[in-house]
């Protein structure tokens, strides 16, 4: 008998478990952009004196991953559990930054939805009792993302305004049956929904629907209304994501203006740095929850936050084949409290 | 959302993606497509005033302007010509050569083989297949269609 | 003169595979596949002459021009030496095209890395 779940999908945690450190490394290009003050380190260089994107991608992972033990004030040994993915085949820039921290390790890909994947995983374990640490982390690199997804870098190609620009980043939070907050104290498992949006340069318009059914579940299984949390913030959906969210949850009768962004709208200043609909990638919301979310909550202005991160689970190959885009959302409640 | 119907949801997302900017788009094409022929008719020109015959003439602009655009490709350039002038870019001889030097510079790190060397022609490859083939038709029907 | 039409000719070439991304969802490796078939159809049919005649260098650049090359070497191929002319001709008449791009493009991707944008 499942003694912590609630309605059709959320899960209660009975013992909630707490961030105790996180970090966060990106780009310079995200280092110009308008969180540029919430990140533990900017890159010069995304290239970072490796000899490719790929092993630039997992050094980057890698090394989040170690600040973010630091900054728990642990050391490797003390971590139970690696969860993390990223979205280059095979999640190698994950597997190979397992490779060099030697920690057990669980292998994800939620596509872009990976950070609360990881986290919704993490939680439970803890909540469990099957870990005391556990790190929870992802990473994306725009210019690998470009070559496994898109063009060659110097391919002479225009975007379209609804594409939406990978972010070179990752970040790490550690999970810890001790501490004291912020607490994970719920998780709403996304199912798969596909809208038929065929087009991967709107991955906002194929995802912004996962967003919706995931949020609405999570508001009926729990009883919570969009007033109960201070922030609501979606994966990467960006501008054009958001703003179909906005509207149609408006129809389905929760009004979230205000309260509601993604972290794709708030990684870049889309005039400035000409992303169009906004960032995207992995990286995304994970650098833009252990950013900004997690550092204005120890600030206090936020107290209760729902984070949703957003995935497309499609390959190139199959969209040459015709497919549509099918896509997920995981979310999770951030409390300063356990209760 | 399992009652999501597909097509009222298309509709809704055709509203809220903006649309190109049509106008600007169709100018810096003309533009920078004209710029690209024009510097080829200069080196059209020239040949002929050294004295090469027309196929020479022919050949020798090809092998220059793929040149210009391997060039500027490898330096990095020719990809912000492309974000400007989209298919003024694209469209020209120019842009076949950057559509072949682009993936063999960002797949050396697959080796010279299958990396360089078989990735030059991920999008050039069609462009032949297609060009080659139709043109073997072209040249039969030819001989069909004889007088 | 011979300048202005190159410009629009050229430029009005390129216009229309812009009209084509923007408004369809082809990229542009389906417009160089499409426009290149396109002058090798046009000029069998001997419609593209005209347009190279006035044109110049604006109808011969584009990747267009580069399928009139094709196959009017095709064509010639197969008037002179039969059904094996038809066969090498139109790679005969643009093979220093694709020497050239073979060779600079092997040239550059050793010389130069790609660089991250920004």
């Amino acid at each position: 008998m499942s003694l912590k779940k609630l309605g059709n999908r959320t899960v209660k945690l009975l013992n909630p478990p707490s961030i105790i450190g996180n970090y966060t490394i990106v780009g310079p290009k995200e280092g110009d952009g308008p969180l540029k003050n919430y990140y533990d380190q900017i890159l010069d260089d995304d290239l970072w004196g490796q000899e490719s994107w790929e092993k630039a991608e997992s050094k980057i992972q890698e090394e989040a991953i170690r600040a973010a033990v630091d900054n728990a004030g642990l050391s490797i040994q003390d971590i139970d559990y690696l969860i993390s993915g990223d979205l280059l085949n095979q999640i190698v820039a994950s597997g190979y930054s397992a490779r060099q921290l030697g920690i057990p390790y669980f292998g994800l890909y939620g596509a872009c939805s990976t950070m609360t994947e990881s986290l919704a995983l993490g939680s439970m374990l803890i909540d469990g009792g099957f870990a005391d640490n556990i790190i929870c982390a992802t990473s994306s690199h725009f210019s690998s993302a470009e070559r496994q997804f898109r063009f060659p870098l110097e391919y002479a190609a225009q975007r379209v305004f609804s594409a939406q620009w990978t972010v070179t980043g990752s970040g790490a939070t550690i999970l810890s049956s001790y501490g004291s907050g912020p607490y994970i104290t719920h998780v709403t498992p996304g199912k798969i929904i596909d809208p038929g949006i065929k087009d991967a340069s709107n991955m906002g318009a194929a995802m912004a629907p996962a967003a919706m059914d995931t949020l609405i579940h999570h508001f009926r299984d729990t009883g919570f209304s969009p007033s109960d949390y201070d922030l609501i913030i979606t994966g990467d959906l960006g501008l054009v994501g958001k703003s179909i969210v906005l509207d149609m949850m408006k129809k389905e009768g929760y009004d979230l203006t205000g309260i509601f962004t993604d972290c794709g709208v708030e990684v870049f200043d889309p005039q400035k740095q000409d992303t169009h609909a906004g960032g995207s990638g992995c990286g995304c919301s994970a650098v833009v929850f252990n950013g900004f979310v997690l550092k204005e909550m120890a600030k206090g202005r936020y107290k209760r936050v729902l984070f949703g991160a957003t995935g497309a689970l499609h390959s190139t190959l199959i969209t040459q084949q015709g497919e549509s885009i099918p896509s997920i959302c995981h979310a999770i409640t951030i409390d300063i409290n356990s209760e | 959302m399992d009652k999501l119907n597909k097509k009222d949801y298309e509709n809704l997302v055709n509203k809220k993606v903006p649309k190109p900017t049509y106008g600007k788009n169709m100018i810096m094409a003309f533009i920078v497509g004209g710029i690209i022929c024009t510097i080829g008719q200069g080196f059209t020109n020239y040949l002929q005033s050294v004295g090469f015959n027309e196929e020479q003439v022919s050949t020798g602009v090809s092998i220059i302007m793929v040149f210009l655009g391997s060039l500027l490709t490898g330096l990095g350039i020719y990809d912000k010509i492309g974000k400007i002038g989209g298919a003024g870019a694209a469209v020209p001889i120019t842009g076949f050569a950057n559509s072949i030097v682009a993936p063999a510079m960002e797949y050396k790190s697959e080796g010279f083989i299958f990396g360089v060397a078989s990735k030059m022609f991920i999008i050039a490859g069609p462009v032949l297949v297609y060009g080659v083939g139709s043109s073997i038709i072209v040249g039969l029907l030819s001989i069909l269609f004889k007088g | 003169m011979e300048y202005i039409k190159t410009f629009i000719i050229g430029g009005a070439i390129c216009v229309l595979g812009q009209i084509i991304l923007d408004r369809t969802k082809l990229t542009p490796a389906h417009i160089l596949v499409s426009f290149l078939t396109a002058g090798v159809i046009l000029g069998g049919l001997g419609l593209y002459e005209p347009i190279a005649k006035f044109g110049g260098a604006g109808a011969k650049i584009p990747i267009s021009g580069f399928g009139y090359s094709l196959s009017q070497g095709a064509i010639k191929g197969a008037q002179e030496k039969g059904i094996i002319g038809a066969f090498t001709g139109g790679l005969q008449a643009t093979a220093g095209g694709i020497a050239a791009a073979i060779l600079f493009g092997y040239t550059m991707a050793i010389i130069f890395n790609p660089k991250t944008k920004d």
